[in-house]
């Protein structure tokens, strides 16, 4: 069980950005030996990278970019939170913009797709 | 009867468990109590001494949220109690009162606060005059940005429930902690304070500021809703502003 003093959206953020630290720290030694495969194995690379067309990867890479977009988003909201001296009300309407431009954004972005 | 309770129409009661015990070990005590109107839970804690347990180790003394002492863990949450009314802070009907966390366990519900306290002077938290008693009074307005900021975070009781509240300080029990920082924050905008040198060093340390999460567990909890949070904030801009320039 959740303890109450860590229900709380400022908790919730705390915790995703640790999550997801943690698992792009544990993501970014495999990607690195990997790459290196095109100095002292190319041929090895190639196998790697048919292997990684496979729809299962595919859709773990999406998870990955989610998890950087989680974690990117974490340390802007972290910077924005520290770093400005604003009042409460000022973070939350800032906050409310930006997830309404994201929203706009994507929908945007979604509907092109679906266009072309 | 003076504790406000037994003179009251009390025909419910509430089912109270009481955390008693001491560092080394304890356990739940379960008590029916007499319910009345206003309730606070420090009402609840004085009957079960005064009526069940007349050893019951709690502290208090103002009994209207000044003195900072009567602070306690309600149902898991650090709360003053003799300010919290038992209907918001009981859960399906059960009061469930234990110590503060992170704190060292005198007996019952008493805690050591002495490393709370020990915080504050660790974090400069002891206002160094720029002048003496023969000095005309300084002259600071009211409306000035520094004063400004300094009286947001001036009215802390020490009640130690942000510090109860804080992960970072049960991850790390050197953590200086919500309070103690605010405290400092306080004095980095007192315009009469000569101390800020080895305040900004302190609070810039190992133990200091720089640990935040910004979880704002503190400003959820203070009771007195100060917002230790935003002041940790501002002590992480000035120590980042001091150390480029080469000053901390
Ligand atoms: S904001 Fe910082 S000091 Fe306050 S509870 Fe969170 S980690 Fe502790
Ligand atoms: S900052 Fe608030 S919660 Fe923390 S000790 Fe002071 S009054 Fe209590
Ligand atoms: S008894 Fe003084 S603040 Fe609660």
């Amino acid at each position: 069980m959740i303890p109450p003093h860590r229900r709380h959206g400022l908790w919730l953020a705390f915790f995703l950005h640790r999550l997801s630290g943690i698992a792009l720290a544990l993501f970014l030694p495999a990607h690195f030996l990997v790459l290196a495969l095109a100095l002292t194995d190319p041929a090895a690379l190639d196998g790697f990278l048919h292997w990684a067309h496979q729809p299962v990867v595919r859709a773990a890479e999406m998870g990955l970019v989610f998890l950087l977009s989680v974690h990117l988003f974490g340390g802007l909201r972290l910077m924005a939170l520290e770093w400005l001296p604003w009042s409460p009300r000022q973070k939350t309407l800032a906050a409310l913009a930006t997830a309404g431009s994201m929203f706009v954004a994507l929908w945007f972005l979604l509907a092109s797709a679906q266009a072309a | 009867m003076s504790d406000g309770i037994d003179n009251a129409a009390a025909t419910d009661t509430l089912d109270v468990r009481v955390w008693r015990g001491d560092e080394r070990g304890g356990d739940w005590h379960a008590y029916r109590v007499p319910a009345a109107a206003n309730q606070t839970v420090l009402d609840v804690v004085t009957w079960i001494q005064r009526h069940r347990e007349p050893n019951l180790a709690y502290r208090f003394a103002c009994r209207v949220g000044v003195c900072g002492s009567c602070a306690m863990s309600v149902n898991g949450e650090p709360r003053w109690t003799c300010r919290t009314h038992v209907q918001d802070a009981a859960r399906d009907g059960v009061l469930r009162i234990g110590p503060l966390r992170n704190l060292p366990l005198v007996r019952d519900l008493a805690c050591d606060m002495a490393p709370f306290f020990d915080r504050w002077q660790e974090a400069g938290g002891r206002f160094v005059p720029s002048s003496d008693r023969h000095a005309d009074i300084a002259a600071i307005s009211p409306e000035s940005p520094a004063r400004r900021i300094a009286d947001a975070a001036i009215q802390c009781i020490n009640c130690a429930v942000c510090y109860a509240a804080c992960d970072v300080v049960q991850w790390k029990p050197d953590y200086l902690g919500p309070a103690a920082l605010n405290r400092a924050w306080s004095l980095v905008n007192d315009e009469r304070d000569a101390g800020n040198k080895d305040r900004l060093r302190a609070v810039a340390g190992d133990a200091g500021c720089h640990n935040c999460h910004s979880q704002h567990n503190c400003t959820r909890y203070c009771p007195n809703q100060l917002d230790p949070g935003a002041s940790i904030a501002g002590l992480k801009r000035t120590t980042m502003k001091a150390a480029l320039k080469g000053q901390l």
